[in-house]
């Protein structure tokens, strides 16, 4: 396939893109992906992660289409002075805060950069314990529901205190 | 004659040793990004800042804490020259990204050079352990010992929900870039390999060409490595990535023994034809060399070429790039010239394992 750039070296980068459900499909060089200066998977500097990220984060939800809630244009970190207007135009965050400061718009981008929202894996030791108590709450909680439904009242009841004894010290730390 | 322990050889010291299934896992790493709480990311950080978090973190490694790991070296980007900093890249040992564009970046290298610790990279710290042959556990469980000794002296930045908190959120979360090295020249001569690298990114994995640009993988090597760090223990990511990797090398294996099997004499033709090439060509492009070097890599390893050193592919891949053929020369070279000076090279390292007895 030739470029359809230039028209005469072979295209190299082939790819779709969709704005607003409209597909549009390139078949380019490397040396014209290069010169339109545009951020494409695969051409040496132009491209980065965060380039491809900010595709994802630069779309308004429709729930917030009523003027409920500060809008994208206004929405800004505290603490680093990061808009979300330039986190979604860099695809990273300025700070930790960033992290409080935006949370209801993550869910999507991080859905679908990771297919998921909560973190699962290792904790600080610092403020590990807390946390482990918290989770071992939770499956607790659900194991009591379950051992509800097949009717071993006997079992479900030492659950409850065992929870109910970890509930308490998880309000006094 | 160097001034830095990492300069002087091409192939750290880690990789001398052969790990499990070393012919074809070159080698496995595990990254790890963490943040100080408190403190701007890198990107936004003032001087003062990144400047408060180097001495921070370097402190740990010069107070002797990581004592229990090993013998550390502590750099400051800023007091490397460029070619010492290209050399780090050319070896892996730090991204382009620290030597050119960070701010009070610094390093924190094992002697072995198994353990890099990077700071104000896109993060404030990265821990990367690496080990050869296929141990991607025993990189991780290397990098969280380092970490638990960094989290002792540094409140790290941690959100009950959202895990590590990264500069990127492609990292937030576990803050793991687990990768495994892979040398694939059978499944790329029969042509199997696009179908298997496209079913690899099915599963959350990702796949890169290494030192190759966009998806071209010079040398047969490739990369992989996971794309979920949120919503996922490190465990299962691990799990994932081995047992895909387990899947590879198995194929692999498969289409080598095939390729003995049904065509035996053209690949013993064209290995020892790539050898008889580096042996004694007088220009030799980085592109070529890669692909020889991977030929006879696959020779050595299917016993059909003799005393040369298996190793040879991750030295040369290494000892050609540009940043170390100047080292090693001790000169400025135009493209052209560097083409003369790899094969000069590769001829010398050949030859010289090769004296008594040949191929």
């Amino acid at each position: 396939m030739i470029c359809q750039e230039c028209g005469k070296r072979p295209a190299t980068l082939h790819f779709t893109k969709i704005v607003n459900g409209e597909k549009t499909e390139y078949h380019i060089c490397e040396s014209c992906a290069r010169e339109k200066g545009e951020s494409i998977p695969g051409v040496g500097s132009g491209f980065s992660i965060h380039s491809l990220l900010s595709g994802l984060l630069d779309f308004e939800p429709a729930s917030s289409g009523s003027g409920i809630g500060p809008s994208l244009q206004t929405l800004r970190c505290d603490e680093c002075g990061l808009t979300y207007a330039q986190f979604s135009k860099i695809g990273r965050f300025g700070c930790s805060e960033c992290y409080r400061k935006f949370s209801e718009r993550l869910d999507p981008l991080l859905k679908r950069v990771h297919g998921n929202t909560v973190h699962v894996g290792k904790i600080p030791k610092r403020s590990g314990s807390r946390i482990q108590t918290k989770r071992e709450i939770e499956r607790l909680r659900r194991e009591l529901q379950s051992r509800i439904e097949r009717e071993e009242f006997e079992y479900a009841a030492k659950l409850r205190d065992k929870i109910r004894d970890l509930e308490r010290r998880f309000a006094e730390s | 004659m160097a001034r830095h322990r990492f300069a002087r050889e091409a192939l750290s010291e880690w990789m001398k040793v052969d790990g499990p299934d070393a012919d074809i896992v070159i080698s496995s790493r595990v990254r790890i990004a963490r943040n100080i709480r408190h403190y701007p990311f890198p990107m936004l950080a003032t001087n003062q800042h990144s400047r408060e978090v180097m001495e921070k973190l370097l402190a740990v490694a010069k107070s002797g804490k990581l004592k229990e790991i090993g013998g550390f070296d502590t750099f400051v980007l800023s007091d490397l020259n460029e070619l010492e900093r290209r050399i780090l890249v050319e070896k892996h040992l730090i991204s382009p990204n620290l030597a050119n564009e960070s701010r009070n970046g610094a390093l924190i290298l094992g002697h072995n050079e198994a353990v890099s610790i990077m700071i104000n990279e896109e993060d404030h710290l990265r821990i990367q352990c690496l080990y050869s042959g296929f141990q991607i556990r025993e990189a991780w469980e290397l990098a969280s010992r380092i970490d638990d000794i960094f989290e002792a002296e540094v409140e790290y930045a941690f959100d009950e929900k959202r895990g590590y908190l990264t500069s990127c959120p492609t990292n937030v979360g576990t803050g793991i870039r687990a990768s495994v090295m892979m040398h694939l020249p059978a499944l790329v001569l029969t042509q199997q390999i696009n179908r298997i690298l496209s079913a690899i990114t099915q599963v959350g994995l990702t796949v890169r060409g290494l030192y190759g640009e966009g998806s071209e993988a010079l040398g047969n090597l490739f990369q992989i490595s996971n794309q979920i760090t949120l919503g996922q223990s490190e465990n299962e990511i691990l799990d994932n990535l081995y047992s895909v990797a387990r899947q590879i090398i198995e194929h692999e294996k498969a289409a080598r023994e095939r390729l003995m099997a049904e065509s035996r004499m053209q690949v013993e033709d064209r290995v020892r034809r790539s050898y008889g090439i580096l042996a004694n060509a007088a220009i030799m492009e980085s592109k070529e060399a890669a692909q020889r070097l991977s030929d006879v890599r696959l020779g050595i390893d299917l016993g059909l070429i003799r005393n040369v050193r298996p190793q040879i592919l991750n030295e040369m891949m290494v000892m050609t790039q540009p940043g170390y053929l100047q080292y090693l020369f001790d000169e400025k070279m135009s493209p052209d010239q560097r083409d003369i000076r790899r094969a000069e090279l590769i001829r010398k390292q050949l030859g010289s394992k090769t004296e008594h007895g040949g191929v």
